[in-house]
């Protein structure tokens, strides 16, 4: 069984009484360590797919089965505590909490796990040297460059170990050398972590690192 | 770091507005608590009166007279130890009329007696001669007695004046006009808070003879009794022995006749409560204000933290925490600086009511309401923050 199976999964948002169908009836498995780039032209679909694979938005039918589970039919705080314990997401802009250490934002997912404020420190520590920011612990997010910030979000998303990474755009507001070292940084935690990746993009020479690459137009898959 | 840091964070990231929203809370506990105070020395007041003495005064008034007459009748009522008799003096400090404090003509032979359990002679000038006090007299009072211009004041009023023992004082009569010079021969310290030190008592036939040409005539009679068991019945048997005489008696406990004094405040209570609701209220709105702006700032990083997985009722709750703690922390600075503040200058509203206090009732109501203002205030912006959808928060980051 895959990692992420997408069983004709419709979303229509409703938009001043119009009905816009987004997704029209899409499919796909994605197996456990793949690395897939959903690429397509803006408005294909391709976000609306990250967050409903995340479990961030609701389809308006259809089933989507990640890591073992129908989260179709989660609500509420179940689907939030499901979201903790698998999935990682990465944001074009980082989404740091501005007023929150590069440290204390790692620390934020494990916030909701039971474990000792030293644990929580010692594991977030071990997340930003992975990424390799262990000397900028204190640094809040103003004080660190775009790439570097992009690498904080990445310890935050993996911090708690999900094996599932949801990426859309993550270098999409980065310099050319920045996005290489997160693109790298990706293609690590897939390699030797074995981490299931989704990641959208436009850029064709990111989606070069993915091991899988899906074209969405108009809310089907063309390839 | 905990989620108690993460509501910390979050109120520290707009310092000023947070400051200001919880000085606002704290004026509008302070003023709260003050109007509480204000009631609590009514109540105070209250107090003052004991249940085991009664007050006779003039059934119509107590600005009418009594005949000096009922004194004797009255001490011959079965279970009526000893009565004494006190006048309201009503008189101003020439040098500055607004510097008010009460001033009271009593009959020394009985009202000291009567108040020993009450007011301790703490000062006073010694005597100049030898002489046999009546019967329960503080000894202290001995100079006081042989000078018929003496006067015992209140220790804080001796503070406040910046008087002297042996100082001789000059008041201005209102009701009894002409210039009235005392001789402070005694000092007294109120044994109860709810006493007051601000009070002046002289000889009653000083006031006779100067003021009312002999005569005679009584503000109120003060019965202090044998058996306070029988106070209902000894009331109504001196009302009664009056009732068709010229002036007739009203007699009621100590504590009713100053709950009736009270009284004459009229609806200030009713006021003073619909104010300090009115300041409640006006401080619901600011801090319900400030968290909605809060909030509306922070839609993007809502959304973030749920997408982490913070649940509905995570985030509900640390929004509820920022503004119970915004409100709590003004509530509690405020309520307690009223305590101080009210209760350290003594004021005693130139002597009608004890000094004025803020009961600690009074206080932990003004945190309760503290506390209940932040959960009100932040019920809506925690209810919304908490329902936020992700896709539609994050959209606000992009």
């Amino acid at each position: 069984m895959g990692a992420v199976q997408v069983r004709n999964v419709r979303k229509t948002y409703v938009r001043d009484r119009q009905q816009i169908p987004v997704l029209d009836g899409l499919s796909l498995e994605i197996a456990d360590g793949e690395f897939v780039a959903l690429m397509g032209p803006s408005g294909s679909g391709k976000t609306t797919l990250l967050n409903l694979i995340g479990g961030i938005d609701q389809p308006t039918s259809g089933e989507l089965i990640v890591g073992g589970t129908n989260i179709a039919t989660l609500k509420g705080s179940k689907l939030a505590k499901w979201r903790s314990r698998n999935i990682g997401f990465i944001f074009q802009l980082y989404n740091l909490i501005p007023v929150l250490t590069a440290l204390q934002n790692v620390e934020l997912p494990l916030l909701l796990v039971k474990m000792s404020g030293a644990e929580r420190k010692k594991r977030a520590k071990t997340a930003l040297e992975l990424v390799g920011l262990d000397d900028r612990l204190k640094h809040f997010p103003r004080q660190l460059s775009g790439g570097q910030e992009q690498r904080v979000a990445i310890a935050r998303a993996v911090v708690s170990d999900p094996s599932v990474l949801l990426a859309d755009e993550p270098t999409g507001d980065l310099d050319r050398k920045s996005g290489e070292e997160i693109l790298e940084l990706l293609g690590r935690l897939n390699r030797e972590f074995k981490k299931t990746i989704v990641m959208v993009t436009h850029d064709p020479h990111a989606a070069e690192r993915a091991t899988r690459v899906l074209h969405l137009d108009k809310g089907v898959l063309s390839n | 770091m905990s989620v108690l840091n993460l509501i910390l964070v979050n109120l520290g990231r707009n310092k000023r507005r947070t400051i200001l929203t919880m000085l606002s809370v704290t004026v509008a506990l302070f003023l709260y608590c003050t109007l509480g105070g204000v009631l609590d020395t009514l109540q105070e007041a209250i107090k003052v009166g004991s249940e085991t003495r009664l007050i006779s005064r003039n059934a119509i008034s107590l600005i009418f007279p009594l005949p000096i007459s009922y004194g004797s009748r009255i001490a011959a009522v079965p279970g009526v130890k000893r009565v004494a008799i006190q006048n309201w003096f009503g008189a101003q400090d020439p040098k500055d009329p607004h510097n008010f404090f009460a001033q009271f003509a009593v009959d020394d032979e009985n009202f000291f007696p009567i108040y020993a359990n009450d007011i301790e002679i703490v000062e006073a000038s010694p005597p100049q001669a030898t002489m046999t006090l009546p019967e329960g007299m503080p000894s202290r009072l001995a100079s006081y007695m042989t000078e018929q211009t003496a006067c015992v004041i209140g220790q804080k009023l001796m503070t406040k004046m910046g008087w002297k023992l042996g100082q001789t004082i000059t008041l201005a009569g209102t009701i009894y006009p002409g210039e009235w010079p005392f001789t402070i021969r005694a000092v007294y310290h109120a044994k109860k808070r709810s006493i007051g030190e601000e009070t002046m008592f002289f000889h009653w036939k000083y006031l006779d003879q100067k003021g009312m040409g002999g005569r005679a005539l009584v503000g109120v009679y003060i019965l202090d009794l044998s058996n306070p068991g029988r106070a209902a019945d000894i009331a109504k048997q001196v009302d009664e022995m009056f009732e068709n005489s010229g002036a007739a008696t009203r007699t009621e406990s100590e504590q009713a006749f100053q709950a009736g004094f009270v009284s004459m405040y009229g609806n200030i209570p009713f006021v003073l409560r619909v104010i300090g609701l009115a300041v409640v209220f006006a401080i619901l709105l600011v801090a319900a204000n400030t968290m909605v702006m809060a909030i509306r700032e922070r839609t993007g990083e809502i959304g973030v933290l749920k997408t982490l997985g913070f649940t509905e009722g995570i985030i509900f709750g640390i929004v509820l925490a920022e503004a119970a703690v915004i409100t709590m922390g003004g509530g509690i600075l405020g309520s307690l600086l009223a305590k101080w503040a009210i209760e350290g200058t003594g004021f005693n509203f130139g002597g009608f009511l004890p000094p004025m206090s803020v009961h600690w009732a009074t206080v932990i109501t003004g945190i309760a309401i503290a506390t209940l203002v932040g959960a009100v205030s932040g019920l809506i912006p925690a209810w919304q923050a908490s329902q936020l959808r992700i896709v539609q928060a994050l959209r606000r980051v992009d």
